[in-house]
């Protein structure tokens, strides 16, 4: 049987190395496959999180030869086997262990967003095409690669003013939302930081979603804000109103 | 031995945030009660977030003649009359409000011309009744949910793992666990516990479940003392991956075939018409499980001994939008492309319709202070589940699970418990790390997926149920004397350790009662005793721990009102 040398990172908070294993190389094996043959035969103490196995439930990012993957949709043989393939946890976040990173700062972010709010004395009729629209922000699998790769986050650690592409996803569907009446875009201005975004599309590259994050969410949101607190009508519109 | 813990409190605990316990903690929210909720995972990455097809309620949508009690009787039907009726009943009455609710919420379903849910065929029912988001309905629930739960307060243990109950005077206390990050432990005080911890497929090699589906629940559960209700009814979904090895048993969803799939041989016969004429693709998950196993078996199967699955004739731009994760899936991972060419599908262990003995109203279990809801808890799916009726057993059930456990609580006195039950449990979660054995709990579970898949899968036999048992005797040793290596920082060796006894625990309780039930009926096929039989149609299999022991007993099921007869009886296919 074929085989091939996954470089995997060991270690944790306090730092560490990486340690190269042998692995035997089945036809359609993937990266997360491999990582369970180490756990499985050498060494049942690696720290790997997955869930499904099938690109739904957004567990197992690493840094796959440098590249922000799932692992259990990075196929062994699109790379090149003859040398051995690293896989390091996400630089973005804090280390615990292994391929294990601390993600809880996103789920901190998340529960600061106001959460869908029907218009008063809606219809609940809504057209396949708004359904469609809105769909694409809602596909969001919550793998956290577009927040890693990110460089607002990854190389200037902003994460106090900042919450990355992932919220900026889900507060699209959720302005996008045909019934919905609520209003993101103080909170994205003041709170969120889309400002800091610069459209670099680096989070669109990596989204195993495909979701055109940065075309389709964060340049429409960022125009919401604009006509909202620059547009000279609306911040007319608001003095009168008081708010 | 030295008690390090830190200690929470809560009124009821909810043990699982799949769609099930999240639901359960919204209710036990809204009713005033202080709500924790425990996962071994992230939050939103339950199973349910896995479900693809959709949440089967009578909306009456798409097919106007629906109702209730149509999907009633198709799920007494597709159970073989073994499901609990008055659960049955509310299931069908109910989901339609849930799935109305999801909705309020914020979830965004498929839509019909008219505006309104899009449902979609599945197997079993007689109408078009799924409804659902493309293939990726468990999605839009589990988001909805879990950030409808996080706005409304509810408090969030993510990757700790719940590893006891705590008793105290035959009520349930409280819940003893680990956090997988450190390995340190917590107590968890509280009022009641609702189990919503989902199934036991990683017991089979051939699943299509998560490192999560270990059967901790109905193993906490009977632990405790409660009664473990038609283990022996475990569903084999007819369509997993079987080609290439490792993504063999990964989930094709039925909505495949809901869309108009059809299944060949190797010869290209459209086989279901030899098994079940009428209904074809679309018979229940039970009846094409065994047409295609017995297709293979009979040297008719594919290359990779599986089945063709074509959804080829339908346009290419329509199989994208309804089934795109299904594409994406085969494209990606098995180089086909479906709107070219078929699939190659075969059994996979899905989902398991026994579970944790529970009253239809409250969802309690037979221990006062626990409930049960989801996948975990029994009755509803009777002998076999179909398609669709989880995702909305679980809104249903769940929301009933956490009314009744928070009106528990208001009830009931402060928790208390004897602090002797933690010290055991400690000992009992850090043996591995000084076990002598040589095996790692990995090789263990490698052989206990053997046996499970070899002799306790989808057709079964007295003498493979026999050997079964001794075996999973012999594995319970192993287990017992496996060892660790590492620290208890996210040491998923160790994890497995606990999750090894829990699977033992329901493995055994899964071959005690397909041994006992001789007959088939639904999921549970015996090569020995081929038919239905009458007598079996009248009791339920039930697992209790007595002095230590795992006994087996059968309990008469409760006879149906007249009115719900009647509902059967209108029947006319
Ligand atoms: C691929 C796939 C597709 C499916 N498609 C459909 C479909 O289209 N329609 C349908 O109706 N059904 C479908 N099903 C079935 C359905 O998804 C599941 O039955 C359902 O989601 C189970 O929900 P639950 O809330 O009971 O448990 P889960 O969603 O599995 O949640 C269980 C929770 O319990 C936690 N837990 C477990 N043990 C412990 C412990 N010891 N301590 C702490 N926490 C613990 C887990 O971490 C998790 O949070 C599908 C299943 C699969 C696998
Ligand atoms: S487009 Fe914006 S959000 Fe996306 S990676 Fe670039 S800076 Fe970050
Ligand atoms: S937007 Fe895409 S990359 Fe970002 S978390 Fe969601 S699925 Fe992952
Ligand atoms: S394991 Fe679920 S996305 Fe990879």
């Amino acid at each position: 049987m074929k085989e091939a040398t996954l470089r995997v990172f060991r270690g944790d908070s306090d730092g560490g190395q990486t340690v190269d294993y042998r692995v035997p190389v089945a036809p359609g094996m993937v990266v997360l496959d491999a990582l369970h043959y180490i756990q499985g035969h050498l060494a049942p103490d690696l720290a790997v999180r997955w869930n499904c196995k099938a690109g739904k439930c957004g567990s197992c990012s690493a840094e796959v030869n440098g590249r922000p993957r799932l692992t259990c949709k990075t196929r062994m043989d699109d790379l090149p086997q003859d040398q051995p393939i690293t896989v390091l946890p996400m630089k973005s976040f804090p280390r615990i262990k292994d391929l294990v990173t601390d993600v809880s700062w996103n789920y901190r972010v998340n529960s600061k967003i106001p959460p869908f709010e029907p218009r008063k004395g809606v219809e609940w009729k809504i057209s396949q095409l708004d359904v469609d629209r809105v769909q694409e922000f809602r596909k969001c699998i919550e793998c956290f690669l577009c927040q890693d790769v990110c460089h607002v986050l990854r190389e200037h650690h902003k994460k106090e003013q900042f919450a990355g592409p992932r919220f900026f996803v889900r507060i699209a569907g959720l302005e996008m939302h045909p019934l919905d009446g609520g209003n993101r875009a103080g909170l994205l201005k003041d709170q969120l930081g889309l400002g800091l975004c610069n459209i670099t599309k680096c989070c669109t590259e990596v989204c195993p979603e495909e979701i055109r994050i940065t075309d389709n969410a964060i340049i429409p949101l960022k125009e919401r804000v604009v006509d909202e607190f620059y547009d000279p009508l609306t911040m007319l519109f608001r003095k009168i109103r008081g708010r | 031995m030295t008690t390090n813990y830190e200690t929470r409190e809560h009124d009821v605990l909810i043990i699982g945030a799949g769609g099930a316990g999240l639901r359960a903690s919204l209710e036990a929210l809204a009713q005033g009660a202080s709500v924790g909720v425990v996962c071994k995972s992230l939050l939103g990455k339950a199973h349910t977030v896995m479900a693809e097809g959709g949440i089967a309620a009578a909306m009456a949508n798409v097919d106007a003649a629906d109702n209730w009690k149509t999907h009633f009787r198709d799920t007494m039907r597709g159970g073989k009359f073994l499901n609990n009726w008055r659960m049955a009943q509310l299931h069908a009455q109910e989901s339609p409000d849930r799935v109305r609710e999801l909705e309020q919420w914020g979830a965004l379903f498929d839509r019909t011309e008219n505006g309104d849910i899009l449902q979609r065929a599945f197997g079993g029912h007689t109408f078009k009744r799924l409804c659902h988001v493309g293939d990726r309905t468990g999605l839009e629930m589990i988001r909805t949910l879990q950030d409808r739960g996080v706005q409304q307060g509810i408090d969030v243990y993510m990757e700790c793992t719940i590893t006891r109950l705590l008793i105290d005077g035959g009520r349930v206390t409280g819940a003893f666990a680990y956090w997988r990050e450190t390995g340190r432990f917590i107590v968890f005080k509280a009022k009641s516990i609702v189990i919503a911890t989902g199934g036991i497929g990683k017991a089979w090699r051939i699943t299509s479940n998560s490192w999560e589906y270990t059967g901790d629940g109905m193993a906490l559960a009977y632990e405790a003392g409660a009664e473990l209700m038609d283990m022996e009814f475990v569903q084999f979904h007819p369509t997993g991956m079987v080609w290439p090895p490792g993504v063999q048993g990964i989930l094709v969803t039925e909505a495949v075939r809901g869309e108009g799939g059809i299944l060949r041989n190797k010869a290209g016969e459209r086989f279901m018409e030899k098994y079940d004429p009428k209904r074809m693709e679309l018979s229940t998950r039970d009846v094409v499980a065994r047409s295609i196993y017995t297709e293979v078996k009979e040297g008719r199967g594919t290359e990779h001994g599986g089945a063709y699955l074509d959804i080829s004739h339908k346009p290419a731009e329509y199989v994208k939008k309804k089934l795109p994760s299904m594409y994406h899936q085969f494209k990606e991972l098995a180089d086909v492309d479906i709107t070219k060419g078929p699939m190659e599908v075969g059994p996979t262990c899905h989902y398991m319709m026994g579970g944790i003995r529970v009253d239809a109203e409250t969802a309690q279990s037979t221990v006062p202070g626990l409930f049960a809801a989801g996948e975990a808890a029994a009755g509803l799916h009777g002998s076999n589940r179909l398609g669709g009726n989880s995702l909305s057993d679980l809104l249903v059930f769940g929301r009933r699970a956490g009314l009744a456990a928070a009106q528990y609580a208001k009830r009931a006195s402060a928790s208390s418990f004897d602090n002797s039950q933690i010290e055991q449990a400690e000992k009992e979660l850090l043996a591995p790390f000084s076990n002598s054995g040589s095996e790692s709990p990995y090789a263990v579970h490698r052989d206990l997926q053997a046996v499970m898949q070899n002799l306790v899968g989808i057709y079964r036999t007295r003498e493979d149920l026999e050997k079964a048992l001794v075996e999973l005797e012999k594995l319970r040793v192993c287990a017992a004397k496996a060892s660790v290596g590492g620290s208890r920082l996210f040491n998923p060796g160790w994890h497995l350790s606990y999750d090894l006894k829990a699977m033992l625990i329901v493995s055994e309780a899964v071959t005690h009662s397909a041994l006992a039930r001789t007959e088939s009926r639904g999921a549970h096929s015996r090569i020995d005793h081929p038919n239905l039989d009458p007598i079996w149609e009248k009791k339920h299999n039930i697992i209790v721990r007595e002095t230590g022991a795992m006994k087996r007993r059968e309990s008469p099921i409760e006879a149906m009102p007249e009115e719900l007869k009647q509902i059967l009886a209108e029947d006319k296919s």
